[in-house]
């Protein structure tokens, strides 16, 4: 393998991580409100509105519904819109992000709805408001569930990044499917996806060691 | 003036398109500085009621007056304030598991906006009340069931509140934990003057703590009064049932068949005369006792016996009449 090529999946991985971690970082800055905001709306929550609750439910399930492979496609005009250009890891983030966020909004409420009514009730006994339930109750006490999801979705968008490869969205993906499709170049296409394998696999390592530590559950 | 005054207190519930009366028309009144308990069977309605003091549940009907405040007068933002005037507990005890024992005592003060440092100090304070100074830095799954009651009976007092409510706060421990959680409560009532509700299903933590007693049956207050006199001589069903209804289930006075029965309550001035013997030699007839318990009151002692009258009406009423002057109170038991 010459330096080229070294040189070039150096680049790979960095487009990669510069997916999948800007496309979770947007996507939570969106889909952690919108959680919130199911958890907070739904029938039994701390404010409950049916209009508010169905329309997220309605938009989010539709989302969810696309396989991620048309969105992207799908999503073409917005994107170059957003950024100008369709293709290139900084466009493939557009959709990514589109598709991120209703999972993660998904992600938290099922978090928050695990935790203990219970404190809640407590919490709302002691004179605390809504804000500070959500903020010093909710968010604390679903902490380690939270990180859980963040693994689990910073772990999708790695694999979904990938798929963006097909459209010429750059990163590991882009080289597996140019060399190794394309050109029949069955080598360059296998180190990338032992590349994928180690780094997905450093992603949920990392993850679930944080969370477990910050647990104060466990005896 | 009352400290708590619940008037004409009615809480309807939508299940699934029915109504559900949990309370009906309840009116209370609880003075400064009372251990007032609320007995009733599951589903009586007594959570719903204990709720309703904080507003946690809102009434549909009649007022709640907290200090002659009508909770119902105040804005989201002064009931909140209220709110943490009312130090609540709970069976499940509610800790925030993801905070050690210390910042979950804080945490009121926090929500209050109390300096970090001044809250520290206030904690260590009441972990010191409840015996707790050396687990600081636990964590709630470290503890047991009655240390972690006591973090929240901490918890419920760092904001200096005035009334404290126990919702089933001993349901989940064991008898002895019970009772020292049930001391600790008492200490607390004396040493700073808290009003203290205590709800429960068990006769016993009414016994030993409260000075008056309110019973709710079906959403409906059917007795109220001294727990002395209630627990002597009970008035209604609901009263009655609590009352024996632990020993119900154990030996089921229906098939204790053996004709006329009476309950006799003795306290400590006839403890010292053999009433029973007495009786048995003046009458010259056997007395059957079916079953007998004494009990704390107030850590007042209170005997309680169940007797099986011989066959005859003139003796059994003239044996009634004996022990009536010897000074016991006497009930008749009927059969269901």
């Amino acid at each position: 393998m010459n330096a080229q090529v070294i040189q070039m999946l150096l680049e790979g991985i960095r487009d990669t991580l510069y997916m999948t971690f800007g496309s979770v970082i947007i996507g939570y800055i969106l889909g952690l409100p919108l959680g919130i905001l199911l958890f907070v709306s739904n029938d039994k929550g701390l404010k409950p509105n049916k209009v508010i609750y169905r329309v997220c439910d309605f938009i989010i399930n539709i989302i969810r519904s696309i396989p991620f492979l048309i969105l992207l496609i799908l999503l073409i005009p917005f994107t170059r819109l957003v950024v100008g250009q369709s293709y290139g890891s900084t466009a493939t983030i557009v959709p990514l992000v589109i598709c991120a966020a209703p999972y993660i909004a998904r992600v938290v409420e099922s978090s928050l709805n695990d935790v203990d009514t219970g404190v809640i009730e407590a919490a709302k006994s002691m004179g605390a408001s809504n804000m500070q339930i959500i903020f010093k109750v909710l968010l604390v006490e679903a902490r380690t569930s939270l990180m859980t999801g963040f693994t689990i979705t910073t772990g999708l968008l790695l694999g979904y990044s990938a798929m963006s490869g097909t459209v010429g969205g750059g990163g590991l993906g882009d080289i597996a499917v140019r060399y190794g499709y394309y050109r029949w170049q069955t080598d360059i296409m296998i180190v990338t996806v032992v590349l994928l394998i180690v780094i997905f696999q450093i992603i949920q390592n990392v993850g679930t060691g944080i969370s477990m530590k910050s647990d104060k559950r466990k005896r | 003036m009352s400290i708590i005054e619940i008037k004409n207190l009615t809480k309807k519930f939508e299940v699934e398109g029915h109504v559900i009366t949990a309370l009906d028309g309840v009116s209370l009144s609880i003075e400064k500085g009372d251990v007032f308990g609320i007995i009733g069977m599951s589903g009586a309605g007594k959570s719903t009621l204990v709720r309703s003091i904080n507003y946690l549940e809102k009434p549909s009907e009649g007022v709640v007056l907290i200090d002659g405040v009508n909770l119902e007068d105040l804005s989201e933002k002064e009931l909140r304030k209220e709110r943490s005037r009312i130090g609540m507990i709970f069976q499940n005890f509610n800790l925030l598991e993801q905070k050690n024992v210390i910042d979950n005592v804080c945490f009121p003060l926090e929500i209050a906006g109390v300096k970090k440092k001044d809250a520290r100090v206030r904690a260590r304070e009441l972990l010191r009340l409840v015996n707790l100074e050396d687990k600081e830095k636990s964590y709630p799954s470290q503890l047991s069931g009655g240390q972690k009651q006591r973090v929240a009976i901490a918890r419920a007092l760092s904001t200096n509140p005035q009334i404290l409510l126990c919702d089933e706060a001993t349901s989940a421990l064991d008898p002895q934990t019970t009772g020292s959680i049930l001391s600790l409560l008492r200490e607390i009532n004396e040493k700073f003057g808290i009003t203290i509700v205590i709800i429960t299903h068990q006769m016993s933590v009414v016994t030993e703590v409260c000075k008056k007693v309110a019973i709710i049956d079906s959403g409906r207050l059917v007795e109220e009064g001294e727990v002395e006199k209630i627990f002597t001589n009970p008035q209604s069903d609901a009263a009655k049932e609590l009352i024996s209804g632990r020993e119900i289930r154990y030996t089921p006075l229906e098939s204790l068949d053996t004709g006329r029965k009476i309950r006799i309550v003795f306290r400590e001035n006839s403890a010292y005369e053999p009433v029973i013997a007495n009786t048995i030699l003046k009458m010259q007839a056997p007395l059957n006792i079916l079953r007998a318990d004494t009990r704390n009151v107030n850590g007042k002692a209170v005997g309680e016996m169940i007797l099986g009258l011989p066959e005859g009406e003139e003796l059994q009423n003239s044996i009634i009449d004996h022990i009536k002057e010897a000074g016991l109170t006497v009930t008749e038991v009927t059969e269901e």
